[in-house]
């Protein structure tokens, strides 16, 4: 599948907005976290840019933008449309939650529902996210029960980093997030390596015999494509990459959505501020770029069933 | 509603492809988009037509593969385009309801008006029916030749999609495939038609024919050499004066 860029940004981005906001949610519903007007003002403020953002880079791969709002129409069938619900209604519990913590400084009473709300809204609109793809019976890579755990895991785990930072920029001595952060790396490196074991180990699904229908005769392979230059199909779903170039690639994500963060926000934890708070600050830079990395690559390596019609050899 | 509908009439209007007898001639894939670029999803972009990217809509597409090893091998020439699947994912997707497929005929369609040109819908095709026109901003794909199949401007035997009218070899064929008794389904019955790989279940209502067996010249049940043809009783005396002239010249 081709790479699309606007989709990639958006769903790295809206993510860790999505997680950060999961886990405000968490510790306000909770009430293991005091709640202070500008811890809760910079998280917000870091979560909503990260969502709004990735939502209008979604939008920029549109053939027509302005026509955004027919997307909320179809939600009895489409999880593209029920993920567009989502965000949009979720933006009533989310500013209310950020109402009561920012201007009432409380968690208390109706703000603490509507910190459960949040919790709720931000972690149902990951998995629309990623019931999108998981949904998919053409793209063997995105068909399959990992799909939606990696995009929720991979959610918390970046939105577990941004909190780090929160938490050492606002001096918060809360053991909970430590342990969150070492928690949700883990899962995610554990979740991405048991799907990248799965995507290298699972049969292929369809071959041009399946896909023609001509396999009594024997093999078949592609003699005459119908046209010389490549078309709209083949540049959007016949992307390929040498295997070669992604173990290499699936080596920097590693090191940048796990190794790397994970090591600086743990290693950090109990270290003065000028020592953790860049550490923490460097950590954000890595577990964005590793994980628009591995987004990339989720998409790069996912074969579609109609190349079989132009010469792929399986799918 | 990008549901799929579920009172339909049975009706299931699609098309047989016959690869016996496809010669690969595009005929077809040429005629369609020479119909369909003034149709109803007009127009039918072409970028480049004649530089070095060529690129463009087209709803149907012939591919020619090679099929078996060594002299038992063959070529088939193989036309693609929308099978209108009585379970299209490419329906179900679309965020908007622009694509749709119809209770009544069960073609499938997109409103251009309200399709966002998200391409989703190309992304759930697994037959690579759907192209998007990046000029219009929108998915486009085969409409079954709506505006001939009902077009009473028409005489009637036109009334069929560009692609069947055309088909030299008559390798295309159209019809209610909802109904048993019809000739593309009395066609599919007694050729053997078949879907196009079934295991994905998205239950295409087009169907294809598949080549016959093909004739080596070995077969068991048939002589290797042709013996020569023995003179009969009758051939003698009915060239009598002439048979006694070959005889006489003959020596």
């Amino acid at each position: 599948m081709h790479p699309a860029y606007s989709v990639i940004i958006f769903t790295t981005f809206s993510g860790a907005g999505y997680g950060l906001l999961f886990l405000m949610g968490i510790f306000a519903a909770g009430q293991w976290i005091e709640p202070d007007r500008w811890f809760g003002f910079t998280g917000f403020f870091l979560a909503f840019t990260m969502v709004i953002s990735g939502l209008l880079s979604s939008t920029l791969h549109l053939g027509h933008p302005e026509r955004a709002w027919r997307a909320l129409s179809q939600w009895k069938s489409s999880w593209l449309s029920r993920e567009g619900v989502l965000a949009v209604a979720g933006f009533v519990p989310f500013g209310l939650f950020a109402f009561g913590w920012v201007i009432y400084e409380s968690h208390d009473g109706a703000w603490r529902l509507f910190a459960m709300l949040t919790i709720l809204f931000a972690a149902f609109t990951v998995y629309a996210t990623s019931m999108i793809y998981a949904t998919l019976r053409t793209i063997r890579a995105w068909f399959n029960r990992h799909t939606v755990r990696i995009y929720l895991a991979f959610a918390i785990w970046t939105g577990s980093v941004w909190f780090n930072l929160l938490a050492h920029l606002f001096d918060l001595h809360t053991p909970g997030i430590g342990m969150i952060v070492v928690i949700t790396g883990v899962l995610a490196l554990w979740l991405k390596r048991k799907y990248w074991i799965f995507l290298d180990t699972s049969p292929s699904w369809v071959s041009p015999e399946n896909a023609t229908g001509l396999g009594d005769l024997g093999p078949v392979r592609l003699l005459d494509a119908p046209n010389t230059q490549e078309n709209y199909v083949q540049q959007e779903m016949g992307f390929k990459i040498a295997r070669k170039h992604s173990i290499k690639l699936r080596r920097w994500a590693f090191f940048g959505y796990f190794l790397i963060p994970w090591l600086l926000a743990v290693g950090t934890v109990e270290t003065e501020p000028w020592l953790k708070i860049p550490a923490a600050i460097l950590a954000v830079g890595f577990v964005m770029a590793g994980t628009l990395l591995e987004r990339w690559l989720f998409f790069a390596e996912a074969k579609h069933t109609v190349s079989l019609y132009y010469g792929a050899p399986d799918s | 509603m990008t549901q799929i509908p579920q009172n339909t009439t049975g009706k299931k209007l699609g098309l047989v492809i016959d690869l016996d007898i496809c010669v690969g001639c595009h005929a077809c894939a040429v005629n369609c988009k020479e119909w369909n670029t003034s149709g109803h999803s007009a127009p039918l972009p072409d970028t480049d037509p004649f530089g070095e990217n060529a690129d463009g809509v087209w709803f149907n597409r012939v591919h020619t593969f090679e099929c078996g090893e060594g002299a038992d091998s063959r070529t088939v020439h193989f036309p693609r385009s929308c099978l209108h699947c009585e379970e299209p994912a490419c329906v179900e997707v679309c965020p908007t309801g622009a694509s749709y497929k119809r209770a009544e005929d069960g073609i499938v369609l997109v409103n251009e008006d309200i399709c966002i040109g998200c391409k989703l819908c190309s992304w759930a095709c697994p037959y690579g029916a759907r192209e998007y026109d990046g000029d219009a901003g929108v998915m486009k794909k085969c409409t079954l030749c709506i505006d001939r199949i009902y077009n009473e401007n028409l005489e009637e035997e036109e009334r069929v999609p560009a692609c069947v009218s055309t088909c030299p070899a008559n390798a295309r064929h159209f019809g209610d495939l909802g109904d048993p008794s019809s000739d593309v389904s009395r066609m599919v019955e007694d050729r053997g038609g078949y879907d196009l790989m079934p295991e994905l279940h998205y239950q295409p209502v087009n169907k294809y024919l598949p080549p016959r067996p093909k004739s080596t010249g070995y077969e068991e049940d048939r002589p290797r050499h042709l013996k020569p043809i023995e003179p009969t009783s009758e051939s003698e005396e009915a060239g009598g004066l002439f048979r006694w002239l070959d005889r006489v010249m003959s020596r």
